[in-house]
């Protein structure tokens, strides 16, 4: 896999958050990605984005596109030197119903994405990244 | 500072989203939609989101607390216009939104307002 | 591969008639009783056809390079004629044999006019190559065809089972025919919701008569889509769940409590009146005077 283009945006505050779904919604469209594939990524996006800067503090997304042979994709890895998740199974686990806390966004992001992959420890910070192919 | 526009329809309350909300504006039209309510005693409140490219779960919340309040003050909710790609997305990323009646468009929400309003008016609210 | 003084060009050229003869009468035997009038004729203008294009091409270049110029017209009319075998429903291994056969008439003359054992050999040896090579062209010719006419035939029937009808106002009908695998699921779903939103209507029967199996997966997008179009304003009825449909959806675990199922479309569609508002009543026939 190889990567083509790479933008850091910056999340400190709410306003940040549609900043970066524009980004990404952009990006999408330029890489030919259909309509439903572009909210899902787009709206993984705003969950990852408010997670990272709700219970991150603030932090970075890293938008990059890539290429698998003739496959086009959109990578994000969202960071965050805040907390750490303790429990990243328990939060994965948490759907929307059971109410607040980190499961909210994550597992939601997880389902809209082909791929999702997420380095975190307490005191360590986050490190979340999310990939979607563009569909054939 | 910004706001969305709320119209006033009779006894009902109009609003049409149609830009892509940053988290403050999506609580002050909750904080705004409910003063709107009491004021203008409101027997419904129609949300437009045919403009809406997503809708996440922060998004989602908002529209169950606005229809949490409006019920808990006697009123009804319709939201209505929702894309299909917003739709399936939703359903992919598990919000249930239960509670909030929904239509496919203004019209078809006016007629499920009335409706439920006049059944309100009988013994107690429609079921939708 | 052939040298300059290779034989072919020249017994091709004066043996024509002669070779043309021998060889279709080996053809039509091969086919046996499949022969008709209309056969005959085509095998007798593609056997001529051909041993015009092989002696042009062998006299021009020899077999040095069967991918060359020189032999263009040559593999074109092979890839024509493998393409209308293969539409006409003959075999691959019909379609090869119809150079291959070529071998024994030509052979046969080789050993009548050249007397050198080793020029014979030689000579037998290099067309036997080309001849082999030419009839791999018409295998591979053959194949590519088949495979595009199973791929135009796979998007017919892919657009044929996926329509949406409008029942009547407001009531959409989805009939799905065939099996549905997880792809051509979702796509199916995404049209309907996008003709909820198009019609406007508000409740939309999805047909699964013509389905033989529901795995979990297509399960799983059926409820999916019924959640979105509720989500968009719009009631979905499942109809037409056959006993064993029903049994795998149990055995699966699926819960469609929430959703309204009914045995048959007929049984769906007066639900769906009914929820619309609407009834059916008869009106007084008067007999004309």
């Amino acid at each position: 896999m190889e990567v083509q283009s790479s933008e850091t945006l910056s999340i400190s505050e709410s306003e940040d958050i549609v900043l970066v779904r524009q980004a990404v919604r952009k990006k999408a469209v330029g890489l030919g990605f259909n309509l439903v594939d572009q909210t899902k990524i787009v709206t993984a996006t705003s969950e990852l984005a408010r997670n990272t800067l709700e219970y991150g503090g603030g932090g970075t997304i890293l938008i990059q596109t890539v290429q698998n042979g003739r496959r086009g994709g959109l990578r994000l890895t969202f960071e965050d030197q805040g907390p750490g998740i303790a429990d990243v199974a328990l939060a994965l686990k948490d759907g929307y119903t059971t109410g607040n806390g980190m499961g909210l966004g994550l597992s939601g992001a997880k389902r809209l994405s082909d791929e999702f992959e997420i380095e975190t420890a307490p005191g360590k910070g986050t490190r979340v990244s999310i990939l979607r192919w563009r569909s054939a | 500072m910004e706001r969305i526009p709320i119209l006033k329809m009779g006894e009902f309350l109009l609003v049409s989203i149609q830009v892509d909300m940053h988290d403050r504006l999506a609580l002050t039209l909750q904080d705004d939609l409910t003063a709107g309510i009491v004021k203008h005693r409101a027997r419904g409140v129609m949300i437009d989101i045919s403009a809406l490219e997503m809708v996440d779960s922060f998004i989602g919340r908002m529209l169950s607390n606005i229809a949490n309040m409006a019920r808990l003050l006697d009123a009804q909710t319709v939201v209505v216009g929702m894309q299909p790609s917003v739709a399936i997305t939703l359903v992919e990323l598990g919000l249930p939104m239960r509670g909030i009646p929904t239509a496919l468009d203004v019209e078809k929400g006016i007629a499920l307002l009335d409706a439920a309003i006049r059944g309100a008016s009988g013994n107690g609210s429609a079921v939708l | 591969m052939l040298s300059t003084s290779s034989r072919l060009p020249e017994i091709l050229k004066n043996h024509r008639e002669a070779l043309l003869k021998e060889w279709i009468s080996l053809q039509l035997a091969a086919i046996g009783r499949r022969t008709n009038a209309a056969t005959e004729q085509s095998l007798k203008t593609d056997s001529s056809d051909f041993l015009t294009y092989f002696a042009d091409a062998a006299k021009a270049d020899g077999f040095t390079n069967l991918q060359g110029e020189k032999w263009n017209a040559l593999r074109d009319f092979l890839n024509n004629l493998s393409s209308s075998r293969a539409k006409e429903g003959f075999t691959p291994t019909e379609t090869a044999s119809f150079i291959f056969s070529l071998k024994q008439p030509l052979f046969m003359r080789f050993r009548a006019e050249i007397g050198d054992p080793n020029a014979l050999t030689e000579e037998i040896w290099n067309t036997t190559l080309v001849l082999d090579t030419l009839g791999l062209f018409t295998t591979e010719a053959f194949q590519r065809t088949r495979e595009e006419t199973i791929s135009r035939q796979q998007q017919e029937l892919l657009e044929l089972s996926t329509p949406v009808v409008r029942l009547w106002e407001n009531v959409l009908a989805l009939p799905l025919i065939g099996t549905l695998d997880s792809g051509r699921t979702q796509v199916v779903m995404q049209n309907l919701l996008e003709a909820i939103v198009a019609t406007r209507s508000d409740i939309a029967i999805i047909d699964i008569t013509g389905v033989p199996t529901v795995d979990t997966l297509v399960a799983q997008h059926l409820l999916k889509t019924v959640a979105a179009a509720r989500l968009m304003g719009a009631d979905c009825i499942i109809s037409g769940i056959r006993p064993q449909i029903a049994q795998t959806i149990i055995h699966l675990g699926v819960d469609l409590s929430e959703v309204t199922t009914k045995a048959t479309m007929a049984d769906a569609f007066q639900v769906a009146l009914s929820r619309a508002g609407m009834t059916i009543t008869r009106s007084d026939l008067r007999p004309t005077k």
